[in-house]
């Protein structure tokens, strides 16, 4: 600190290198912005630009796609597959992976159901008990991993079998057991909307929030001679926000509106996104998914960080199944099968979490399964059937996970990693 | 001038032998290493650099022998064992995550405030840090990923700094740098001892090790094969310890060694 140059006050203490060309406006934000796309550093760029092309190619090819209704359904399907999905980024960020979340979300839809319609347990008992033997099959993974070695690839796979056997043998004979639809958790996934009123209240607080925190942190960074973020580039920030929720908030409330269900889910992505990127476990994740060996000499637990994710990967898709039962109002053998799994793992890989770990976001499980329900919801708005559905979602991955090794490629040479 | 210590050494190990199974890694040996003292530790492969510096960071235990730290016989039986007390290690592969930027590999694993990180002291105090070093990093918000050999090297020493050691073994610091960036590096030493710490260093080159050491420990086949001041010997006189003083045919100005580089 002594060595600081008290001659010159205007600079801030992280900007006095001569070698950085950038300041705190917000022209230079702006500016540097347009440098890190041109870098390789696309951040959630491509899938928004994504998502735009899909929904103008669909819209044009029909006219229902972006009505309102069909945007608020859009949105409740997408909620189950999508807490899945932001499972599979925790195993995904420590370089790991989990197969089996299809089979897992399909045995929490009919452990669900089977406990609480057959066995007559209340809604909350039945609901822990699902989520409860998430957590452990999560567990049981996190130990054959890392006390017996064995890939994660190997043993989610045999996970991935093994329980959908249970999930088989659990349903019975008859192979379905439905959920009444008077219970709480059909009508929370099917009817519960959020009120007009109190859905643009959330939005003036999802703006106020993001303006709050970033005025606090850039007079924290400026009271201690950082440089900061201008009040003026918050304030168009937070507009910016406040205008693109608003807009949305007011085209869904044209229909049902939002869904509570979807609501939770966002709730979901939030606080996921705030261990990850502000608490110390989120660092640990992070470190472990880039190199191991270093974060063990660094003294974080490795073998701990490894069974949180596998745990609440597990835990989340056991809580995703639960929800698309619901949705469904019934569990039954293709619970959880057929394309779960895959597109789960797609939605976090779209969204932007790399499948060697270390790099990704919560918010790739977002953006991600909007992608891909959009993919769905318009091909079965065409009326063409599963394998158009299969084969657009498979070249959606496979672009973008070119994209992200190209952009990766391009950040190595531009010095971004 | 070589600094000279007036408090007598921070660190000695006394008669300290490693086993494994039939091989003898370390016999007997010494090492003394006061403040304010770069101690340059050579010698060939197989030599035995590799066991003692893992026994000082607490990966090996020794057989027999001590290890006496700031007056005092301790044992150190891990690597928190070593951080405890104040012996920070910055291994050969530096062990920094790629992905993560400058402040967050410094603080890894010992964040400040883990439950809502504190970014603006850490981001503060890495850049005391830094500037201490007279670190040329243009900024440390970025990924290591992106920043030179060098630059690595010193946030890893930075990294061990933040514990505040009394100590800091430095295994190879400059094998995988170019000619600037050793030269980075060396100059990075030469302000740890400034610091007033103990610097313990591995390394091949007799240039940097006459560079920048006060003296330097031969080991040859796991026993001390001298001790010698930096300044007032020559590469071949130590190269003759390393190689074992016999094996080398004839010193043209072994009388005269000391007169060969005199004092600065």
């Amino acid at each position: 600190m002594s060595e600081r140059p008290l001659a010159e006050p205007a600079a801030p203490l992280d900007l006095l290198d001569e070698r950085l060309r950038r300041g705190a406006g917000l022209r230079s934000a702006l500016t540097g912005i347009l440098e890190r796309i041109r870098s390789g550093d696309l951040g959630a760029l491509p899938i928004i630009v994504g998502l735009l092309v899909i929904w103008t190619v669909f819209q044009a090819l029909n006219p229902v796609f972006l009505s309102s209704t069909n945007l608020v359904n859009l949105l409740m399907e997408s909620v189950s597959v999508g807490v899945i999905a932001l499972g599979v980024v925790c195993v995904l960020l420590v370089g790991q992976i989990d197969l089996s979340v299809g089979s897992v979300s399909g045995l929490s839809a009919a452990l669900t159901a089977v406990t609480f319609v057959e066995a007559g347990w209340p809604l909350p008992a039945a609901m822990a008990a699902a989520i409860g033997a998430g957590a452990a099959i999560g567990w049981i993974y996190a130990q054959m991993v890392t006390r017996l070695g064995v890939p994660s690839f190997v043993a989610t796979l045999a996970g991935l079998l093994s329980f959908l056997g249970v999930q088989l043998w659990l349903l019975g004979d008859t192979g379905a057991v439905n959920l009444p639809y008077d219970s709480d958790l059909v009508h929370f996934a099917q009817l519960a909307f959020v009120p007009a009123w109190l859905s643009y209240v959330l939005v003036v607080l999802a703006a106020g929030w993001l303006f709050a925190t970033g005025y606090t942190l850039a007079r924290k960074r400026r009271a201690a001679g950082l440089s900061a973020r201008s009040t003026r580039l918050l304030v168009v920030r937070s507009a910016g926000l406040l205008a693109a929720l608003g807009f949305a908030v007011w085209y869904l409330n044209r229909a049902r509106g939002i869904g509570w269900m979807f609501v939770c889910f966002v709730g979901l992505v939030l606080a996921l996104n705030y261990a990850l990127t502000r608490t110390g476990w989120g660092r640990s994740v992070f470190a472990v998914g880039g190199n191991a060996e270093a974060a063990r000499r660094a003294g974080i637990n490795v073998r701990r960080i490894y069974t949180g994710a596998f745990v609440l990967c597990s835990s989340l898709a056991a809580l995703g199944g639960m929800l698309a039962a619901a949705r469904l109002a019934a569990a039954n053998q293709a619970s959880g099968a057929g394309d779960v799994n895959l597109n789960a793992i797609a939605a976090a890989v779209i969204g932007g979490t790399s499948l060697f770990g270390g790099r990704g976001s919560a918010f790739a499980a977002l953006l991600g399964i909007l992608v891909i329900q959009s993919i769905s919801s318009g091909l079965t708005l065409l009326d063409l059937d599963s394998s158009f559905r299969f084969i657009v979602t498979g070249l959606v991955l496979a672009l973008a996970v070119a994209l992200d090794s190209a952009a990766r490629r391009s950040r190595a040479s531009h010095g971004r990693a | 001038m070589t600094a000279v210590s007036t408090t007598g050494p921070v660190l000695s190990l006394r008669g300290v032998s490693k086993n494994f199974g039939a091989v003898a890694a370390l016999t007997g040996v010494h090492l003394d290493v006061a403040p304010r003292q770069v101690v340059a530790i050579v010698g060939d492969n197989g030599a035995g650099k590799s066991t003692l510096v893992k026994i000082l960071s607490g990966v090996h235990r020794p057989d027999t022998g001590s290890i006496v730290f700031g007056g005092r016989e301790v044992t150190i039986s891990g690597p928190a064992d070593a951080h405890a007390l104040g012996i920070a290690t910055v291994f050969q592969d530096l062990a920094l995550c790629e992905n993560l930027d400058v402040v967050e590999n410094l603080f890894l694993g010992r964040e400040l405030r883990r439950g809502r990180l504190d970014e603006v002291t850490m981001e503060l105090r890495s850049w005391e840090l830094l500037r201490q070093l007279s670190a040329k990093i243009p900024s440390v918000r970025i990924p290591v990923a992106s920043l030179s050999g060098g630059q690595r090297q010193t946030v890893a020493i930075a990294r061990s700094l933040l514990g505040d050691p009394a100590v800091i073994i430095l295994d190879e610091p400059t094998a995988a740098l170019g000619v600037a960036q050793t030269a980075e590096v060396l100059h990075l030493i030469e302000r740890l001892r400034d610091r007033g710490l103990g610097v313990i260093m591995i390394s091949h080159s007799m240039e940097e090790v006459r560079a920048v050491a006060d003296e330097v420990a031969v080991l040859r086949l796991g026993r001390n094969n001298g001790v010698f001041k930096a300044a007032e010997v020559s590469s071949q006189d130590i190269i003759a310890a390393i190689v074992g003083a016999d094996a080398l045919p004839h010193h043209p100005h072994r009388p005269h060694r000391g007169e060969n580089r005199g004092d600065e």
